[in-house]
């Protein structure tokens, strides 16, 4: 506190010694969570970054150093059709998963502002329940509902609807079920975030403009997407700024799909393509700098305009 | 970090049960006519909750069911006349409470580090102004935007380098550097909530800063620490992927390692087993869960909804 100025009128040494010592007791407490963070994610981020332009294989584990062979392992990771297949489904991936997954959110949050308060409620625990259950929880149980011989999915799909073909489906051999699967449980777990964080912006529109613009004749449409849309807009960014990040990186989901028997080669995202370069860590390197481009690509525009609104 | 946020996301202000305003939900028509509307959308969110809540109802009910039901032409539906020897035998499994030991382990040091070390830091950043602030803060926002999953193969190099792989304390590391910038930010949002006019009246009554801050400020942010601190439960608890990179030897399996193994293990044979430890994993974390909730989302709320 500069306050302590004043006492010492006069003897500028001891003042400016007062004035200081609170600003480095306000940087030691800073140091422990820098320091952890620095450690533990700006250390192998930024080695990861430097063992991209690297040849980095078995010798370098031994002790050798590492040769530079700049940007060789990009070159020759883009100039693999297979990577940019990956890219492109992972892309193709997380946009269908976000864009479901604020659609069925957005609905949900309008649906729990329509319904009465039993209703809500109901929605509400059940959508927590859903929100809190352990990630590998979930997906034993997803595995087990698609299970092709006694999975409550095949049975409902040739008993109840009468597809008998369904009988013993196996869901996850073929890609394009097998991405279908992943994106139901993905929907499944993240809808509940983003109803609840709409859902609480919702409840921020005041009142008076809505009365306001009923008064001067606005449509219930008209008020839904001239009012209330606008004012929730800082939450909906937030929000689908997080499932893009989200779901560009989904890495577990698809990861226990693949162990549970479906071809890896055939349904590999970029999360689990970095994880299959395990041993040769410039190759992943590489890869998992070129994610995080296309993160930045995707969301770049996002953050800036969050920066920009956003109060520090 | 966002790796460790699909178990639990950021919450939101949203159990507490507001009171409907009128208003908002009431369309152009009739009265009339506008409650049997909200009655028709209540029977669909009902619809929907059921849909929704189904897997976990699943979970449990398989979890009940002996191998003889689980494997009937028809599935039952309800776990009448159920067993509980799925869960005996997940009970009598040795492998079950060494996951345990290690998950509660890593719990234990991750809430301890990253509470001090958020607290600091959180106030520092809503307390004091200072050169480096605003980057700190901005850091802690960028940060938690980075793919994490393109991290995981240099963290394990690192591990690897400092003998730190398939120890408690190198997995507490990195998650403790992945939680902790969301942890200090919603703590920021709880220090800024409580006013520093109440500490500065209790300094012109004679408490130190330090007492001041002690004996006012503290005690007003136990809820805070309580919510931050189950967040972070839920991340280590529940986390998978670095999990997976960093603890490569079985006897050294978090729960969610245990319950894959449980799973590949049992695949086709034993569905019920394996759905009694998924439940036995779920519950503590879903109790927990739905209990605060509420909490955590005030502090989100306080630190972000601002904009």
């Amino acid at each position: 506190m500069a306050v302590t100025t004043l006492e010492v009128p006069g003897d500028g040494t001891t003042a400016t010694l007062r004035r200081r010592r609170p600003q480095l007791g306000v940087y030691t407490l800073l140091v422990p969570a820098s320091l952890l963070m620095a450690v533990a994610l700006g250390y192998p981020l930024v080695r990861q970054f430097v063992i991209s332009f690297q040849e980095y294989g078995l010798r370098q584990q031994f002790g050798q150093p590492a040769e530079w062979v700049g940007l060789a392992n990009y070159t020759d990771l883009l100039s693999d059709p297979y990577v940019w297949t990956v890219i492109g489904r992972s892309i193709a991936f997380c946009l269908i998963n976000a864009a479901v997954t604020m659609v069925i959110g957005i609905a949900f949050a309008v649906l729990m502002a329509r319904v009465g308060a039993a209703a809500r409620m109901t929605l509400q625990v059940s959508l927590l329940l859903a929100w809190g259950t352990p990630v590998l929880a979930s997906m034993t149980v997803w595995q087990w509902l698609f299970d092709s011989q006694y999975g409550a999915i095949n049975w409902v799909l040739s008993n109840v609807l009468g597809f008998e073909g369904m009988a013993h489906h196996s869901w996850i051999i073929q890609p394009l079920s097998f991405y279908f699967v992943a994106t139901v449980i993905v929907v499944w777990m993240s809808v509940p975030f983003v109803a609840f964080s709409v859902y609480a912006g919702l409840l921020q529109v005041p009142e008076e403009t809505m009365e306001a613009a009923q008064l001067d004749g606005a449509s219930a449409r008209q008020r839904f997407w001239n009012i209330t849309m606008p004012m929730v807009r800082p939450v909906l960014s937030v929000v689908l700024l997080l499932q893009v990040i989200w779901d560009l990186k989904v890495f577990t989901q698809i990861y226990v799909l693949q162990r549970a028997g479906a071809p890896t080669r055939d349904t590999n995202l970029l999360g689990t393509l970095i994880y299959s370069y395990a041993k040769e860590f410039s190759k992943a390197g590489a890869l998992a700098t070129i994610m995080l481009v296309i993160t930045l690509a995707l969301t770049g525009f996002y953050i800036r305009q969050m920066l920009k609104e956003d109060e520090l | 970090m966002s790796t460790l946020a699909t178990g639990a996301q950021p919450a939101t202000n949203a159990t507490a049960d507001l009171p409907v305003r009128p208003t908002k939900t009431r369309r152009g028509g009739s009265p009339a006519s506008s409650t049997a509307g909200r009655r028709a959308w209540g029977v669909v969110a009902v619809l929907i909750a059921v849909v929704w809540v189904f897997p976990i109802y699943w979970m449990i009910n398989s979890a009940f069911l002996p191998l003889n039901k689980l494997q009937a032409p028809d599935p039952t539906f309800l776990p009448l006349g159920g067993t509980m020897s799925n869960f005996r035998q997940v009970w009598a499994d040795p492998s079950f409470w060494a996951a345990m030991r290690i998950s509660l382990s890593v719990v234990v040091v991750v809430l301890v580090a990253a509470l001090i070390f958020a607290f600091l830091a959180a106030l520092a950043v809503s307390r004091f102004r200072f050169r480096g602030r605003k980057a700190f803060i901005l850091t802690i926002l960028v940060v938690q935007m980075i793919p994490a999953e393109g991290l995981f193969i240099s963290q394990f190099q690192m591990l690897d380098g400092w003998h730190l792989v398939n120890r408690v304390a190198g997995l507490a590391l990195v998650y403790v550097a992945a939680i902790l910038p969301f942890t200090i930010w919603m703590l920021r949002g709880f220090v800024q909530g409580v006013p520093i006019e109440l500490e500065e009246a209790g300094m012109v009554d004679g408490l130190s800063r330090t007492g001041a801050f002690f004996r006012i400020t503290f005690p007003l942010l136990a809820p805070g620490l309580v919510a931050a601190g189950v967040y972070g439960f839920l991340q280590a608890w529940n986390e998978y992927t670095l999990a997976l990179v960093v603890m490569t030897d079985p006897s050294q399996r978090t729960l969610p390692l245990w319950l894959q193994g449980l799973v590949e293990a049992n695949r086709a044979t034993d569905w019920g087993v394996v759905m009694a430890g998924a439940a036995l994993i779920a519950i503590p974390v879903i109790a927990f869960f739905l209990f605060v909730q509420n909490k955590m989302t005030s502090g989100l709320v306080a630190g972000a909804v601002k904009g």
